[in-house]
């Protein structure tokens, strides 16, 4: 068709070139130089379509499909649309588990244990609950198991070591089965970690797990019948269908807890760890994955839940095995051009890779290719849904909350679920939008939950909430949140907790020993509110089996937790038990734990374990001889909390120990040592002086000898006691002069000390405390020399010394000599510093400072280091040095350099133009103290040229530069503002309204008192106009300290001043200026107090207004002013105003905005403070006892407030009441005459 | 600082005292407080309490003893609620 119309314009073209030639005719002239023939001939003449032209091209090449890019970049494409973050990898892990070491990740080797029998409640039909008893067995089992575990592989070890003769003896057992590839939760924590575990078909605690009688043990309520003909190996088991026999395994509470409700006892291993209906199998995160291998049962199954770390990794793995699949023919036929291309057959000795091993590594995978299929077919089941029924748009939702909150997406008909599903799938969708939710979703859940707590039951919250809290992937705000609910139910819940307190306590215990500070307040406030709600005798059979637990960390926890209960309930209530505990003759673990448990009272609760002190020492006394050396360690160091909690009290406390105590430090080497050199470090602070200084001297010797130890915590342990026992008054100078100080610094003042944080702090607090004893010169003769020690962190470290003894103690006690070298070596060691740290800064300030006017000889040199640091290349050099002058003006002052300081001003000036904030900052900091000091009128350079200069830098946005640069524009126009004209004035003004919306406060405070002192110096009238125009700016923040400003415009120039032109200004037909006026006058009248008396008639009619306008805010900002009128004039005789202002405010109680309501509240008490509350009183009483319930509960919340604030006064007013037939109400004293 | 958290901020504070009402406090009970305030008023006040020992012909110690004895039913027995 285009061809054909191409040629038909073609041909016309030609026909009508044609036509014009025969018009010419044919004329001859020279061809040679005339061209004869079309001169356009080469060109074309007419433009065509480029894409024409590239079909016309392609025509001749065979047709693809399709002109789409290739499927897989598209694909890639769409996913890089999805949400990813491509920072997400470079972000530190906000999750818990990813920062947690291995000792706090022990956590997740907890299990959330079935629920237990509540003792005090009246119907117990909690069949299914265990004990007190039954746990005290659980737990006595597994301890035996432990042992016997533990022996085994001692025994093993030593046939190991014995020789191999023995070894092969035992594996030619025929009983003996060894699986290596299953480990188990215990395997994996107790010490034989690697340990695989054997056993015999007739093993000790399968025996010892069937108890001769049959006691009312829920693992025996099933009847068993075949349990005993055919013992079989219990290894035999795992992956077969339902088995019978009881397992030892099962006597830990874990997973099958609640396995013993079905019938029919099944063996754990056949369990599904999450089958639906009992979603606190989640909890254990290690029940699937966790075995190493999978069973083939789990892998047939196709809903084995996965621990969201495997699925994350297996998400991974889908994703890289979608990017390197091989391509299928359809796309490599899309792929490759169809023609110039020939498909060959495959050679006839080609065999493709069939053997499953050598696919195994073509192809990783690490499940095989069932893992793989498997993942493939409910892939769908970890896309991310859109939007979950019944919970509206979360914030996010994580693959790995399906675990907890698939349920949800199930829709099913409620009609066809029972009653405590429904609730279920309630609280789920409460808890999802807790978690996942939008800060207002998460508000209102919050508060649902709380409040229908009770109605939804302990046990389905609990079963909910708590697997949460055990999720691998918990990230600290969902924690936060997750602990937050149960916080709140707990108040509701109150006794209806005692089944779940272990749970509870198995999840929130790892709080107590978290890093993070506030959670581990967390943990305390909920295991405080646990053991009010549940009850110290609960608390205690809860927490019992838990304090000899063969885990380190569950003793370690428990302890812990205990010290919050007692600190909650009580330390009194406790006592009992823990002398018991602590006297715990069956293990040594339980001692331990109760010591344990008084320490971590001690750490806890502070000088309130004073009442209790005697008990607590003598309950934990024992532990000082026993023959653990864990127990005497534990007691030394709970002695020592002890003491430190009870400073400076109690010493009489300790008597019973100190024998004990004295004895073990000379028996004792190495840790054990270490724990008793502390106890005593803390107890001697508490003695006379003269037990004191006896029991130093004895100490003396062992702590000397213990200075060269090589143990970082053993050092630190001596620092510390030292100080201590430098400290009380019976360790006189001279003796630490003789006896302490040469071994101190020959041991301790090394370089090395230097180098780690904790050793460095612990050091400098010991030299000072030596230094307060035997004075300044003592200690400095010695570590001056070493301010021109080659190593820079030890410099710092002399110097940081240097300046707390000097802050601490002066330097009177300094010589000349000595004030020589200190100078001397500061000079050096500040201008040594390749780190400028504040230490050195400090350090030289307060030296000079110190020194005040013996400083004048050094200071020229002092400031020539200055001038030429000024003049650094590096920003944070000529940084310190600024900040060095302005930290030691003062002294230059004292000294007399004015001519100095003049010199330095001037330098300063010219640095002015300075690029680094930060550096600008310190210089303008700098140029402050110098004003400060020598006072407007002598400054160099003069402030008429300093001011306009700092003008432009008043634009600068950072926050160092603008706080200094204020600070330094306030003062000038507080104390010197006639050196400069007003226009300049005015200039400053303006930039001072943009500075009106920096996020600093002091900044904006700065900028706002900077405008009362303009406004001083050059009138109000210009600053006001100003003020008043910016009023009408959109910006809140900026209105609201445009009013403030006002408002002290007007407090620094009196009010009549400006009043006129801002009740002027009201009548301005705009929201945002009417507002603003108001709020002026809120903020004035704050500020004027009393002077309001003058001007409240005044504004009278203007308040009217605003509380008869139609806008909310207005009468709100109306009713503040109101407020602070009538605070300001009580007692000065406006009543009349304040009465007339109230009706207009009256109306206003009705009012549902929160704020709005709120302010009326406020003025009415302010009112009832400028009124009285009679007249109040008058107007409430027309309301308490309103047929409509509204009205009542308005009037009865005022009168309430009226009650509160003046329940006194309002006596003589209460309306008289007429007695009826049954009750007299008549108040009859108050008509008494005399 | 939303509705709930205002009011619960204020009903909290109001809670703690135990004359303060709500909206179905009745007379008796409000009368009850009145008076049970009144005396407590009374007492705290030295110089009323002597003006009503004058006007009463009593003793101080005697007032006050009635006073205190008077706090325990001051309008009589208590209404039946009915609820």
């Amino acid at each position: 068709m285009d061809q054909d119309i191409d040629d038909e314009i073609k041909k016309l073209q030609k026909e009508r070139m044609n036509a014009k030639a025969s018009l010419v005719g044919s004329v001859s002239y020279d061809t040679d130089l005339y061209e004869t023939e079309d001169k356009y001939a080469g060109y074309v003449t007419e433009l065509k379509d480029e894409d024409e032209d590239e079909v016309q091209n392609d025509i001749a090449k065979p047709k693809l499909r399709s002109f789409t890019a290739p499927t897989d970049i598209l694909k890639e494409i769409q996913e890089q649309d999805a949400d990813v973050d491509p920072m997400a990898d470079m972000r530190p892990s906000r999750k818990i588990a990813d920062r947690e070491d291995e000792y706090h990740a022990r956590r997740f080797n907890r299990i959330i244990s079935p629920e237990r029998v509540d003792a005090f409640a009246e119907n117990n039909n909690t069949a299914n609950a265990r004990s007190y008893s039954d746990v005290m067995k659980e737990a006595e089992l597994e301890r035996e198991q432990q042992r016997i575990m533990k022996s085994i592989a001692e025994k093993k070890k030593k046939a190991e070591t014995s020789g191999s003769s023995i070894i092969s003896a035992e594996v030619s057992q025929p009983e003996v089965v060894k699986k290596p590839t299953k480990k188990r939760r215990w395997d994996m924590t107790s010490s034989d970690v690697s340990e695989p575990v054997k056993t015999e078909k007739k093993s000790e605690w399968d025996e010892e797990v069937r108890p001769p009688t049959k006691t009312r043990s829920r693992w025996d309520e099933t009847p068993k019948p075949e349990e005993t003909p055919r013992k079989r190996n219990r290894w035999d088991d795992t992956g077969s269908s339902p088995v019978s026999t009881s397992s030892a395994w099962d006597a830990t509470p874990k997973i099958s807890a609640s396995v013993a409700e079905t019938p029919k006892r099944k063996s754990r291993w056949d369990e599904t760890p999450v089958n639906v209906s009992n979603s606190q199998f989640a909890a254990t995160p290690v029940g699937n994955m966790g075995l190493v291998t999978p069973t083939p049962n789990q892998l047939a199954q196709p809903m084995t839940p996965m621990t969201p770390e495997a699925m994350n990794a297996m998400r991974w793995e889908k994703e890289i095995d979608y990017r390197n699949r091989p391509l299928s023919d359809e796309e490599l036929d899309s792929m490759l051009p169809t023609t110039g291309y020939k498909i060959l057959e495959p050679p006839a000795n080609y065999a493709p890779i069939r053997t499953p091993a050598r696919k195994l590594t073509a192809t990783p995978t690490p499940m095989g290719a069932g893992g793989f299929m498997m993942m493939e077919e409910n892939s769908q089941m970890y896309d991310i849904p859109p939007e979950i029924p019944g919970v509206g748009n979360l914030s996010f939702f994580k693959p790995e909350d399906m675990q907890h909150f698939g349920k949800l997406l199930e829709v099913k008909d409620d009609n066809t679920l029972s009653v405590d599903e429904l609730k279920e799938r309630k609280i789920m969708r409460l808890l999802l939008k807790i978690k996942n939710g939008t800060p207002p979703m998460r508000k209102a859940a919050l508060r649902q939950i709380t409040d229908k707590a009770r109605d939804f039951g302990a046990g389905p919250l609990f079963n909910l909430i708590l697997p949460l809290l055990m999720s691998p992937t918990l990230e600290d705000q969902e924690r936060h949140l997750l602990v937050k609910v149960i916080d709140r139910i707990l108040y509701k819940l109150d006794d209806l907790v005692r089944p779940y307190v272990h749970k509870i306590l198995v999840v929130i215990e790892p709080l107590l020993i978290d890093e993070d500070y506030y959670a581990r307040v967390e943990g305390r406030e909920i295991i405080s509110n646990l053991s009010k709600a549940a009850g110290l005798a609960t608390m205690i059979s809860t927490m019992r089996p838990d304090i000899d637990h063969v885990d380190e960390y569950v003793r370690n926890t428990t302890a812990r937790a205990f010290s919050v209960v007692a600190s909650a309930l009580g330390i009194p209530v406790l006592l009992p038990f823990l002398k018991a505990v602590c006297r715990s003759k069956k293990s040594w673990q339980a001692c331990h734990t109760g010591i344990k448990i008084v320490q971590q009272i001690a750490i806890l609760m502070g000088c309130a374990v004073l009442p209790h002190l005697k008990n607590l020492v003598e309950a934990i006394a024992h532990g000082l001889e026993d023959e653990q050396q864990k127990v005497r360690t534990i007691t030394a160091l709970a002695l020592a909390a002890l003491a430190e909690a009870a400073a400076p009290y109690g010493i009489e406390s300790f008597d019973i120990i100190l024998k004990p105590l004295w004895k073990g430090i000379e028996k004792h080497r190495g840790k054990g040592l270490a724990a008793f050199l502390k106890a005593c470090g803390y107890i001697i602070p508490l003695m006379d002086a003269e037990a004191a200084n006896y029991f130093t001297n004895q100490l003396m010797d062992t702590l000397i000898r213990e200075f060269q130890s090589p143990d970082e915590e053993m050092k630190k342990i001596v620092l510390k006691v030292v100080k201590q026992c430098a400290a009380t008054d019976g360790v006189t100078p001279e003796y630490i002069k003789t006896r302490i100080l040469p071994d101190f610094f020959k041991h301790f003042w090394v370089r090395r000390m230097a180098l780690d944080r904790r050793n460095y702090k612990q050091l400098v607090e010991t030299t000072v405390e030596l230094a307060n004893k035997v004075g300044v010169s003592e200690i400095l003769l010695r570590i001056v020399e070493d301010l021109k020690d080659e190593s820079e962190p030890y410099r710092k470290m002399v110097m940081e010394t240097i300046e707390k003894i000097v802050s601490m103690l002066g330097s009177s006690d300094i010589d000349d000599r000595l004030e020589e070298v200190l100078i001397d070596g500061i000079l050096y060691a500040f201008q040594e510093q390749t780190i400028e740290d504040v230490v050195m800064l400090n350090g030289f300030g307060t030296v000079v400072n110190s020194l005040g006017i013996r400083i004048q000889p050094y200071l020229p040199q002092i400031c020539s280091t200055i001038l030429w640091r000024l003049n650094n290349k590096s920003a944070k050099v000529r940084q310190q040095a600024a900040d060095l002058i302005s930290r030691i003006a003062i002294v230059m002052k004292t000294c007399g350099e004015e001519k100095l300081m003049g010199h330095l001003g001037v330098v300063l000036y010219e640095y002015l133009g300075e690029e680094y904030p930060e550096v600008l900052g310190s210089i303008l900091g700098a140029l402050k103290a110098i004003v400060n000091v020598v006072g407007m009128s002598s400054m160099t350079p003069p402030i008429k040229d300093l001011l306009p200069r700092l003008t432009p830098i008043l634009k600068n946005r950072h926050e160092k530069v603008q706080e200094n640069c204020i600070d330094l524009v306030g003062r000038i126009a507080d104390r010197g503002a006639e050196y400069v004209s007003p226009r300049e004035w005015m200039r400053i003004c303006f930039e001072l309204i943009d500075l009106l919306k920096t996020h600093k406060k002091g900044i904006r405070r700065a900028a706002v008192n900077t405008f009362g002192y303009i406004a001083k110096a050059i009138g109000p009238q210009d600053v006001l106009a100003t003020l008043l125009n910016n009023l009408k700016v959109q910006e809140r923040q900026n209105r609201v300290c445009t009013t403030v400003a006002i408002a002290i415009v007007a407090e620094t120039c009196s009010p009549f001043t400006v009043l006129p032109a801002l009740m002027n200004e009201y009548r301005v037909p705009e929201l945002n200026v009417q507002n603003g006026v108001l709020k002026s006058l809120s903020f004035l009248f704050e500020y004027i107090g009393e002077m309001g008396k003058d001007y409240i008639y005044a504004i009278t009619p203007l308040l009217e207004d605003a509380l008869m306008d139609r806008d909310l805010v207005h009468r709100q900002t109306a009713c503040a002013t109101v407020k602070h009128a009538a605070l300001g004039v009580y007692g000065l005789g406006c009543e009349d105003a304040l009465v007339h202002l109230l009706n207009y405010i009256w109306p206003n109680i009705f009012e549902q905005s929160p704020h709005v309501i709120n302010a009326v509240m406020e003025a009415i008490e302010g009112l009832r403070i400028g009124l009285g509350p009679a007249t109040i009183l008058q107007y409430v009483l027309q309301g308490l006892f309103h047929p409509a319930r509204k009205v009542r509960e308005i009037y009865w919340k005022i009168f309430n407030n009226l009650y509160i604030g003046s329940q006194d006064n309002l006596i003589p007013y209460y309306p008289r009441i007429e007695d009826d037939e049954r009750n007299h109400y008549h108040r009859y004293e108050l008509d008494l005459m005399v | 600082m939303d509705r709930l958290n205002l009011n619960s901020q204020l009903e909290h504070l109001q809670s703690k005292y135990v004359g303060t009402g709500h909206a179905d406090t009745n007379k008796f009970e409000w009368l009850q407080n009145q008076h049970r305030d009144s005396y407590a008023s009374y007492l705290g006040h030295y110089g009323l309490l002597t003006y009503f020992s004058v006007a009463e012909n009593e003793s101080i110690g005697r007032m006050k003893f009635n006073y205190l004895e008077k706090m325990l039913q001051p309008c009589g027995p208590p209404i039946k609620k009915e609820d």
